[in-house]
C-alpha cells in the first residue's frame, strides 16, 4: 500500500531508508513501509485515509490528533508512526460498531457535543480511556481529563454533559 | 510539519543505546517520551542524524523506593505513572503536588521525568522539584556510571551536562533524614502553558523544626533557579509566619523574571512570594505536610 505523506514521498535517488511497521489500528494489523520521520498523525490521515484524526495546532496543544496507543490517549502529532511498531492504536473511527455508535458519540449527539466538530475526535478518544478508568467521574473529573483537548466553540459545558450522557448509558448497559 | 531525516534506532539495552550514541558522535539524540524532542524536531530547532529510541529498552519504567526512603524513577517513567503513584503521597509530598501539574493530562501519559529533567527547559517543572529534593541523575556511558548532583546537571537553557555518549538512565531522590513536607504550585494560564511562575518547596521536619530545606522556581529565569538563602533561612527553626515570610521574600528576589505576555516582572515575583507563603503555610499547619 502506499504509505507515505506526500511531502515526504520524495525519495531523492531512491536511498531512503525506510521501515516495515506493523500497527494494530482499529482491531485490524496493518503494514506500511515508512521514513522514521513520518508522525503517527501523517501515517493515519495521509497513509492509512483514516482521516478522522485531526491535526489542529501541530505542537502538542490543542489534542484534536488525540489517538488511543495500547488504550492510553496519545497525541498522535507527538509521536513517530515507527515507535507504534508492534503496538495498538484506535482512531475515531475505531468506536462505532457495524451498526450503532458508541455510547460517546451518542451522547455528543444528544447533548450537542459539538459546533464545528474538528476537536471532537480527539475529545471523544480521551473521554473513552477515561470511562475505562473511571466509570463513573464527576464533572471536575471530566473536565480534568479532557483539560488537554481544546475546543474552540462550545465553551466545553455540552461535552462535559456529553461525556456524562455517556457514562450513566454504558452504566445502564451494564 | 515534520522533521528532516534521521536514522532511527530502537536499541533493547542501555548498552546498545550508549554504543549508538558513540557511533553518532554528538549527533546524535536519544528519544524517551518525545513530549519536548518531537516538537524540537519538527520545529527544525534540532536535527539530529541519529535518534536512538529508549521505549524498547525493558525495565526503565520504575518509580520505587527503597526500605531507607530514597526514591529512584526510571527513565521511562511517565509522568501520568508518577500521578496516579501509590508511593508519593506518603513519601514525598512536593513530586506528589507537581506529577498532576506537567503538561496536560494527553501529553502525561508519554512524557517522563527524567526526560524533562535533560531538556532542561527553564519553564520545566521536575527540574525545580529535584533542584529543591537535592536530587541527582544516574547517567550511563562509554565509561560506566556516575551521579550528577541536579545542581551541576543543568548547565544553561535548554542544556546539560550529559556527555555524548551518556544517557540519563534515572532519577534519584535521596532519602529524607527528617519527615518530607512541601509541595509545588505553578501558574498557568491555561492548561498546558508554560508556567508563568511555579514554585517547588521541599523541607524535612525534624522534632518541629526544618533540619533541611529547598526552594526551585520555574519559569522565572533563564534556567530553574535553586533559591539556596531562601531555603537556608528555614533550617534550624520551626515553620513560624515571621520565618515563612522571610523565605518568601528571599526567594522572589532570587527570581529572574523577565516582562512578557504571561506578566511583569513584577507580578512574577509577587506570584513566587505569594507561593512560597502559601506552600509553607499550609506545612505549617498541623497534618499539613502536603501543599
Amino acid at each position: 500500500m502506499s504509505s507515505l505523506f506526500e511531502e515526504i514521498r520524495e525519495r531523492p535517488g531512491g536511498d531512503v531508508p525506510t521501515r516495515r511497521v506493523t500497527i494494530t489500528v482499529n482491531g485490524e494489523p496493518r503494514t506500511a513501509d515508512i521514513e522514521p520521520r513520518l508522525l503517527l498523525a501523517h501515517l493515519l490521515r495521509q497513509g492509512l485515509k483514516l482521516t478522522g484524526t485531526h491535526t489542529g495546532c501541530d505542537t502538542t496543544n490543542c489534542g484534536a490528533c488525540t489517538v488511543l496507543f495500547d488504550g492510553k490517549p496519545v497525541k498522535s502529532c507527538t509521536m513517530l508512526a515507527v515507535q507504534a511498531d508492534g503496538h495498538e492504536v484506535t482512531t475515531v473511527e475505531g468506536l462505532a460498531g457495524s451498526s450503532e455508535l458508541h455510547p460517546i458519540q451518542e451522547g455528543f449527539k444528544d447533548e450537542h457535543g459539538l459546533q464545528c466538530g474538528f476537536c471532537t475526535p480527539g475529545m471523544m478518544l480521551t473521554a473513552k480511556a477515561l470511562l475505562e478508568e473511571n466509570p463513573n467521574p464527576t464533572e471536575d473529573e471530566i473536565r480534568w481529563a479532557l483539560s488537554g483537548n481544546l475546543c474552540r466553540c462550545t465553551g466545553y459545558q455540552n461535552i462535559v454533559k456529553s461525556v456524562l450522557w455517556a457514562a450513566k448509558k454504558m452504566q445502564s448497559a451494564g | 510539519m515534520y522533521p528532516s531525516r534521521f536514522r532511527y534506532e530502537a536499541p533493547r539495552s542501555i548498552d546498545e543505546a550508549v554504543a549508538l550514541l558513540q557511533e553518532g558522535g554528538g549527533e546524535a539524540k536519544v528519544l524517551a517520551g518525545g513530549q519536548s524532542l518531537i516538537p524540537l524536531l519538527k520545529l527544525r530547532f534540532a536535527s539530529p542524524e541519529l535518534l536512538v529510541d529508549i521505549n524498547g529498552v525493558p525495565g526503565l519504567d520504575y518509580h520505587k523506593v527503597d526500605p531507607d526512603g530514597t526514591i529512584h524513577i526510571g527513565a521511562l517513567c511517565r509522568h501520568a505513572d508518577l500521578e496516579r503513584s501509590t508511593i508519593l503521597p506518603a513519601r514525598q509530598p512536593t513530586m506528589a503536588a507537581a506529577a498532576p501539574l506537567v503538561a496536560d493530562p494527553i501529553v502525561r501519559n508519554r512524557g517522563t521525568l527524567v526526560g524533562s529533567l535533560c531538556h532542561a527547559d527553564p519553564q520545566g517543572d521536575w527540574a525545580s522539584v529535584v533542584t529543591a529534593l537535592a536530587g541527582y541523575v544516574v547517567a550511563q556511558g562509554s565509561k560506566g556510571r556516575r551521579k550528577i548532583p541536579m545542581a551541576q546537571f543543568v548547565t544553561g537553557p535548554f542544556q546539560n551536562a550529559l556527555g555524548y555518549d551518556e544517557i540519563a538512565v534515572e532519577a534519584v531522590i535521596p532519602a529524607p533524614k527528617g519527615i518530607a513536607a512541601g509541595g509545588y504550585l505553578k501558574l498557568e494560564r491555561r492548561v498546558g502553558d508554560f508556567a508563568t511562575a511555579g514554585v517547588a518547596v521541599a523541607v524535612e521536619m525534624s522534632g518541629g523544626v526544618v533540619s533541611r530545606a529547598g526552594i526551585g522556581l520555574t519559569g522565572v529565569g533563564g534556567s530553574t533557579i535553586s533559591a539556596t538563602d531562601a531555603a537556608q533561612a528555614l533550617v534550624g527553626a520551626p515553620l513560624a509566619p515571621d520565618r515563612i515570610n522571610h523565605a518568601a521574600e528571599l526567594a522572589a528576589a532570587a527570581a529572574q523574571p523577565r516582562s512578557d505576555h504571561r506578566g511583569s516582572a513584577e507580578y512574577k515575583r509577587h506570584i513566587v512570594r505569594t507561593f512560597v507563603q502559601r506552600i509553607l503555610t499550609r506545612v505549617a499547619q498541623p497534618n499539613g505536610r502536603a501543599a
